[in-house]
């Protein structure tokens, strides 16, 4: 196995919305590299698609604390709150700087950038839905995505594509360097480094069906939590009510920001039961549970009654065309509806971590519960936790995430790298890296132990037992459910022994990490006895406000998870029942 | 249903040359094309390799040609394409293993373009205005994703290299279009080179290629005549 060495100063593991902004902020101030698994504009960002919100007050009055507020109830009071209020004041600077810096937004007609409604968002805290996600047609992250790659073109910031970072060093607390596998020849890359981001982005991919793209794996949440890091808040997955039927793939809630109406399979608009005043623009949590209790007593659609409706039709053609002509391509693609007059099926599918890698406000990973810093490693984006979404992320605000909070992993990044000095990485950083991937090439292949299959197997048993709702019970299962699988993935084989794009044994080594990602969420759920935002335990249904208003921390411990707590930091906003 | 797939396979550290080999696949006709790949690759042939992400087109890694035609594979369903279905790497770029090929001309001639807002002028703390009539000008080449199916389906492409190709020239008219963009006389300065807009030959096969729905051949001619206009 050929090993190269590379020395920076900063490196940022991936190159989705965070990493890019992140890149943008460090460029200049030192020698940076940026690694990805993919190439940048391949990311997950640009299949983000209504909005980034910012209380820009383009189309009528809007305040950031409003927003800050409407984040808050969102997330079920499990937000921190001073981080909440960094995320809605700069979120209004950071939509100007993506505009200078050419982001196509759709437009009013006075020239200004056009804003759009959104589930949870509120003007004057709860009195009717605001006019506050900035857009793009239906396609926002994409823009977002080629602006920022757009940008560092024109900046020259060196790019390392189709590169999976699978290890870092940390010795006596202090970071070395990261190891990367290049796809394209098989090759070992030490990166010597001592500032490095994690902006991998999610793990959609623990769940059958899911809108994530396949290479959502964890990576980054994966290699810290290997190393002792905890993972925070992973008891809360955001499902997504409007994933196309059967194949989870997203249907923007600017569909229902346009006006679209969710209705049950006796065309009930049943939403105006479980939230009478804000009706389908609810928060995602509550709109997913309605859709998931519509289907259980019987009132779901088609010949499994497993499905509800998304209903456009009352539109207009011209709407459809002008603000999502994204989504209803994917329906005539995929579906083979046309959605100017027919509705939709859908189904909730599995969406966004609100958990992730603690960090606090300045992107710098906390490696216990009581907040010790872990110097030179930042995370950003859905790999991190800061936290601003709590237990339900309102849409819109992960994009806002990534440049607010992937630009502050860029500031630290260049602050903690004027005021240190170079390290050396050892030349055999990569001899463990080195044996495992040996390992797994000069293992026999078999069917019980192929990748594939035991990765269905942790999927298709996510879904059944950990999905929208839980229970102690189904949570057991899962527990010695995952037991089973990591023992089988402990023999996994490749068929491929090839050294050229190998991507059976980055598959391999990606299972590890949903295998890590599983155990750390299913632990996480099965100790929170609440029902909190994408929380929803039915043998405790009601938010336990006495006993859980803190944030958990998962340390890994043989195949499971130990557990530690963390007050929530409580600002303006006191918690109250969650009522729309 | 039993599907036949021929699939255009080539391995540098063994094959000097590619090779056709048929795979059995049991599919529905709403299955994705990308869907029956990953099942040989993962219950039948784990080293069948292929780039793929987001499997709903709109990533860009997954463009091959697909019973001659350049398609995204995420994007296509079984009952649109028949049986057998026989599947290539994008043509044009050099391939590096099965239906992988390198990208690195691709994005090289992508960044020749100037593919970024040019304008020294301060901003101001507001957002620049722009008029929603200005905005749709150039509407329809932000939809590009990179894929490269336009580019590696371009016949002049294929025997001229050095040309730019019509992602590269799309990326530039999403500029060239853009009323809040200053650099139009530096890019159509390099379109305007031998291997710029003009060596298009109104083939039209980016138009029907692209997985978007972008009319690139329109952009070129769009910037054919801006290019005109300018000079």
């Amino acid at each position: 196995m050929k090993i190269v060495k590379h020395s920076f100063d900063g490196v940022i593991v991936g190159a989705g919305g965070a990493g890019l902004r992140a890149a943008i902020e460090a460029a200049p101030h030192m020698k940076l590299a940026v690694i990805t698994k993919l190439y940048p504009t391949r990311s997950h960002t640009g299949a983000a698609q209504g909005g980034m919100s910012a209380a820009l007050a383009n189309v009528e009055e809007d305040n950031w604390n409003w927003h800050a507020f409407d984040t808050v109830k969102g997330s079920d009071y499990l937000a921190d709150q001073p981080a909440v209020d960094i995320l809605c004041k700069e979120a209004i600077d950071a939509v100007i700087e993506l505009e200078h810096w050419g982001l196509p937004f759709s437009r009013l007609d006075n020239g200004k950038i056009a804003q759009r409604r959104f589930g949870g968002h509120t003007v004057k805290e709860g009195e009717s839905p605001a006019f506050r996600a900035c857009y793009a047609a239906d396609r926002t992250g994409h823009m977002i995505l080629q602006t920022l790659y757009q940008k560092c073109v024109s900046m020259g910031v060196t790019f390392f594509d189709e590169f999976q970072v699978l290890d870092i060093k940390i010795e006596d607390g202090i970071c070395q360097g990261v190891i990367a596998y290049e796809l394209a020849t098989g090759d070992i890359h030490i990166f010597e480094t001592r500032a490095v981001t994690f902006a991998t982005g999610g793990f959609g991919k623990i769940f059958k069906v899911s809108s994530n793209a396949h290479s959502l794996t964890g990576d980054g949440p994966g290699i810290l939590y290997q190393k002792g890091i905890p993972l925070e808040d992973m008891e809360f997955y955001q499902f997504h009510p409007t994933g196309i039927y059967r194949l989870g793939i997203l249907l923007s809630e600017a569909a229902r920001g346009e006006g679209g109406i969710l209705r049950n399979k006796d065309g009930e608009r049943f939403m105006e039961r479980y939230a009478p005043s804000i009706k389908d623009l609810a928060p995602r949590d509550m709109v997913s549970r309605a859709i998931a209790t519509e289907i259980s007593e019987g009132n779901g659609a088609g010949p499994d009654s497993d499905y509800v409706y998304l209903d456009l039709t009352h539109l207009g053609a011209e709407t459809i065309k002008k603000k999502l002509p994204d989504i209803t391509d994917f329906v005539r693609t995929y579906v083979k509806i046309e959605p100017i007059e027919e509705p939709i099926p859908v189904q909730p599918t599995a969406h966004y971590a609100m958990g992730g890698i603690p960090t606090d406000v300045y992107s710098r990973v906390l490696s216990d519960e009581k907040g010790t810093v872990l110097p030179g490693v930042y995370a950003a984006g859905e790999a991190a936790c800061v936290s601003v979404h709590g237990a339900n992320r309102l849409g819109t605000n992960s994009l806002l995430d990534i440049v607010v909070f992937g630009k502050r992993a860029g500031q630290s990044m260049v602050d903690y790298v004027t005021q240190t000095k170079p390290n050396s990485i050892s030349d055999s950083a990569s001899d463990d890296l080195s044996k495992k991937i040996q390992n797994l090439i000069d293992k026999e292949h078999t069917d019980e132990f192929s990748v594939a299959n035991i990765r269905k197997d942790l999927q298709e048993s996510m879904e059944e037992n950990a999905k929208i709702f839980r229970t102690k019970e189904t949570l057991e299962k899962q527990t010695e459910i995952l037991e089973e699988l990591r023992d089988r993935y402990e023999n996994v084989t490749i068929f491929d022994k090839s050294k050229v794009h190998n991507s059976e044994l980055v598959e391999a080594i990606e299972l590890d990490y949903l295998l890590d990602m599983s155990e750390a969420t299913v632990a996480s759920a099965l100790a929170r006895n609440e029902s909190r935002g994408a929380h929803s335990r039915q043998d405790f249904p009601d938010r336990d406000d006495t006993n859980f208003m803190k944030h958990s921390f998962a340390f890994k411990k043989d195949n499971t998870a130990n557990l530690k707590y963390k007050d929530v930091e409580l600002g303006k906003y006191e918690p109250m029942e969650r009522k729309y | 249903m039993d599907i036949n797939l021929k699939i255009l396979r080539y391995d540098p550290e063994s094959d000097r040359k590619g090779h056709w080999e048929n795979y059995i696949v049991d599919a529905e006709p709403e299955e994705r094309i990308l869907d029956l790949l990953h099942k040989i690759k993962w219950f039948e042939d784990g080293s069948l390799s292929f780039r793929r992400s987001c499997a709903h087109g709109v990533c860009g890694s997954d463009a091959m040609v697909i019973n001659g035609e350049n398609m995204l594979a995420c994007q296509v369903l079984v009952k649109e394409v028949g049986n057998p279905i026989k599947i290539e790497p994008i043509r044009g770029l050099p391939v590096v293993k099965d239906l992988i090929v390198d990208m690195e001309p691709f994005f090289d001639s992508y960044k020749k373009v100037m593919p970024y807002l040019i304008n020294e002028k301060e901003p101001g703390d507001r957002e620049r205005l722009q008029s929603p009539e200005d905005r749709d000008k150039f509407e329809d080449t932000t939809k590009c994703i990179l894929c490269a199916a336009c580019t590696t389906s371009c016949p002049v492409f294929w025997t001229a290299e050095t040309y730019v190709g019509p992602a590269a020239i799309v990326n530039a008219h999403r500029f060239v279009f853009d009323s809040r963009d200053e650099g139009t006389k530096q890019r159509l300065e390099i379109l305007k080179d031998v291997n710029g807009a003009f060596r298009c030959r109104t083939a039209f096969n980016c138009t029907s290629a692209c997985p978007r729905g972008i009319q690139v051949t329109k952009a070129i001619e769009d910037i054919k005549r801006e290019t005109l206009l300018n000079s």
